[in-house]
């Protein structure tokens, strides 16, 4: 595995502990983490030298914040330049006043297409359109077939004529005129850039639909060759957005940033999942900390400082690595933790966990409930909660307007999750 | 259990103020480093559909020259080359030209140093004198880097009826499409073949095999999908055995390596196959000549599930240079066996360490 820029980045930050500004060689020292970082997650090396001139300009001599280490500070900027390089902002989709849409999908072989081209549909459909699919790939054994299976899952017809692949697309453009449909997606069959009767092929197919969008797919574990064969397709095909698949591996990604600089093409959508609703729009902020292996710390480092009592959190954090951690501190935290903003937005903000809460609704209601059991409880019994029983129990059960049931799971779990901080504490800096 | 995140999440967020207090105090009295919030496990896919691109077989002919096919857009070294040779000398752009090369060529950073570091070395100790030394020297010591090693695909009944080979990757790497050329290459042999459609899970992926299956005259196994693969993999070992069949080819799902699930399930199928008639000779892991940095995981993971016993690096004949497999071979010990250098069957070609070193300096 990769080690994440923050564990990188930790020795050169010690050493910088006592400096308010940075010098020159400080910069370099720190850039030099962040070019590794950059390159381990596939970013261009081209697309690296131009970010790291930027980001230079901005570190050097600029005073540093007082609250953030200064080497944190510069990763901030990276991450700002990251952003902005991704693009600031999504994709907008819109409709052809003569329906149907058209949208083209394009790709190398094995990087996603049929299942994207699914998936989008899928997404059309939730906007409330009336999306059709056109199997275009005639090459891969099979490549219809799987289309019409998927098709079928998410309710959307498909259409696939045998013979010609521009032809099986001007009749599909047909049969959704036909049918009334208004968003049409054209799968293709993957190519290399450097085949230049495919490209041609695909170039026809695109004259031939003339599509509103034309979406390269593209892998999230590719590597430098990204850009090349970003420019090759984009030249052919005039790409107006990126589809990056299987985003849900452990591959920073970093080709995605490549492209968009390269090309000058948002990323519209991500794959983030086998299930055929895991696809959404793209959000640059998430992907910059991803591609830093940091998720989206730093706001979240920044969001805890305002609101944190800074000794109270001290204390907190010391008791809990050393296994003292009661429900009344866990009272305490979590009323410093609401004032941070809705529970879902700061736990997503938590690189690993963000994904984990897409499935799992942590509703406000959820943490009254909690808090209302622990109110319920004597001092003794919040103290140490393994006095907790049968008669206790019901009391906190009545006194709280819960089932006993709920009582048992947070003791339960309050139980684990000290026990799991206490392997997280020896993670922690500076005990 | 949904209750159970929640706790986490805010132990995480309390550590985590906590952590920024302790880190601003170490300023002064404490070591300090940036601090690590747990990070669970990323819910994972199951495999999405792969594309692969696939054209009916060639009759198996002599197979094309690994080096011309490579040529074609290779050459990721050839301006560096010509850079460095310019020069009288060896200066810094010497040495940030070359690296550029290396790390275009999806060598990574820790090979790239480390090959760096080596030539610097000898370039200080008066060893290498002048650009060409150099350039002949980084030749060498590429290729040196891939090691002396058998490359040739394990078959031998002596050791058990049938030999099961089995292909394992991520999602779109190429497996099937491989699997097929290698049916259609071992039949050629005069060794008889049968597929086990052990990829239940993506649309169609069997009547994909099916399709070749009919194409190159091979047996077939194939489950309901859905189905266990163990299951259809055992089952394909057993009716090999029973019809005298040499070689077992399992194809499985796609899957990415963070999958715990399935990368469980693809332990079982290894496993599983070998408790029927037949013994595992091959795993071989299936990699884009695209991948990037994450090859190197796939390849640990994939090894510390199944034990890889060779790399098929696919889809060679495009843009991409497939330097990621320098770190696998170093790394890992595992060796290339097979490329894909195109479409027909003999594309699929045995592996050249000089010729694909030397393809990448081509001009």
């Amino acid at each position: 595995m990769f080690d994440s820029l923050s564990d990188r980045l930790g020795a050169v930050v010690g050493k910088l502990r006592n400096r308010g500004r940075l010098s020159e060689a400080d910069v370099d020292e720190i850039l030099a983490e962040i070019r590794t970082a950059l390159l381990e997650a596939d970013v261009n090396v081209a697309v690296v030298r131009n970010v790291l001139a930027r980001i230079r300009e901005q570190s050097v001599g600029e005073a540093m914040s007082k609250v953030l280490d200064p080497a944190q500070q510069v990763v901030k900027t990276v991450q700002a330049e990251l952003i902005a390089l991704l693009g600031g902002e999504t994709l907008k989709i819109t409709y052809a006043s003569q329906p149907p849409t058209v949208v083209l999908m394009a790709g190398l072989q094995g990087s996603g297409k049929t299942t994207s081209a699914a998936k989008l549909a899928a997404w059309f459909k939730k906007q409330g359109r009336q999306p059709m699919l056109v199997g275009a790939d005639l090459q891969r054994p099979a490549a219809v077939e799987q289309l019409r299976v998927l098709g079928q899952q998410i309710g959307v017809p498909v259409f696939s004529a045998p013979g010609d692949p521009v032809e099986t697309a001007r009749l599909g453009l047909e049969e959704a005129r036909r049918l009334g449909r208004n968003v049409l997606i054209v799968d293709t069959a993957g190519r290399l850039a450097i085949d230049e009767e495919m490209m041609e092929q695909v170039r026809r197919i695109s004259e031939t639909v003339m599509p509103r969008y034309t979406f390269l797919v593209v892998d999230a574990m590719t590597g430098q060759d990204a850009v090349t064969v970003a420019e090759a397709f984009n030249n052919t095909l005039a790409i107006d957005g990126v589809i990056l698949s299987k985003l849900d591996g452990d591959a920073r990604g970093g080709a995605a940033l490549s492209v968009k600089e390269v090309i000058g093409k948002p990323i519209a959508f991500a794959a983030t999942g086998e299930k055929l609703d895991a696809f959404e729009q793209f959000h640059p902020d998430r992907m910059a900390g991803r591609i830093l292996g940091m998720g989206d710390m730093l706001s979240l480092i920044e969001q805890a400082e305002q609101v944190f009592e800074k000794e109270e959190a001290e204390k907190a954090a010391k008791k809990l690595v050393d296994g003292k951690f009661t429900l009344d501190d866990f009272l305490d935290q979590l009323q410093q933790l609401k004032k941070m903003g809705p529970l879902q937005n700061v736990l997503g903000m938590l690189p690993g966990v963000g994904a984990q809460l897409k499935g799992a609704e942590v509703s406000d209601d959820q943490v009254k409930r909690t808090e209302a059991i622990i109110r319920s409880m004597t001092p003794a019994e919040r103290e140490n909660p393994q006095i907790i029983n049968g008669s206790r129990r019901t009391r906190i059960a009545n006194g709280s307007g819960t089932q006993v049931q709920d009582v048992n799971r947070l003791v339960k779990q309050f139980a684990e999750m000290q026990k799991m901080m206490k392997q997280f504490g020896g993670r922690l800096p500076s005990r | 259990m949904n209750d159970l995140w929640l706790y986490v999440a805010i132990a995480a967020t309390i550590a985590l103020g906590g952590g920024v207090v302790i880190a601003r105090r170490s300023r002064h009295d404490m070591p300090s480093a940036p601090v690590a919030p747990p990070t669970p496990p990323t819910p994972v896919a199951a495999p999405s559909a792969p594309a692969a691109v696939e054209t009916p077989p060639a009759a198996v002919s002599t197979p094309p020259s690994f080096r011309d096919r490579l040529s074609r857009a290779r050459g990721v070294f050839a301006s560096a080359t010509t850079g460095v040779l310019r020069r009288s000398a060896i200066d810094q752009s010497t040495w940030d030209e070359l690296e550029e090369a290396m790390l275009r060529a999806d060598l990574g950073v820790k090979v790239t140093t480390a090959l760096l570091d080596g030539l610097r070395a000898r370039v200080k100790q008066r060893e290498i004198a002048d650009p060409t030394g150099l350039i002949h020297a980084l030749r060498s010591e590429m290729t040196g880097r891939l090691a002396d090693v058998d490359r040739t695909l394990a078959f031998d009944l002596a050791r058990g009826t049938p030999n099961i080979w089995m292909m394992v990757g991520v999602n779109g790497a190429g497996k099937t499409t491989s699997l097929a050329k290698i049916a259609a290459q071992q039949m050629a042999l005069g060794r008889s073949v049968l597929m086990a459609a052990g990829d239940t899970f993506r649309a169609a992926a069997g009547e994909q095999l099916e399709t070749w299956a009919t194409r190159t005259g091979a047996a077939i196994v194939r489950g309901a999908e859905g189905a266990d693969p163990s299951s259809v993999v055992f089952d394909g070992v057993q009716s090999a055995a029973a019809r005298n069949i040499d070689l077992v080819l399992a194809d499985t799902a796609g899957r990415l390596q963070t999958n715990t699930n399935l990368m469980d399930e693809l332990r079982k199928v290894r496993r599983v196959a070998e408790k029927a008639a037949g013994v595992v000779t091959e795993v071989l892991l299936v990699i884009d000549a695209t991948t990037g940095q994450n090859g190197l995981v796939q390849a640990k993971q994939f090894t510390e599930a199944t034990q890889v016993t060779g790399v098929v690096l696919t889809k060679l004949d495009g843009s991409a240079k497939g330097g990621i497999v320098f770190a696998i071979e170093t790394e890992l010990g595992i060796p290339v066996k097979l490329v894909g250098l195109g479409e027909t069957v003999a594309d699929l070609a045995p592996f050249h360490p000089e010729e694909f070193v030397d393809a990448l300096f081509d001009e």
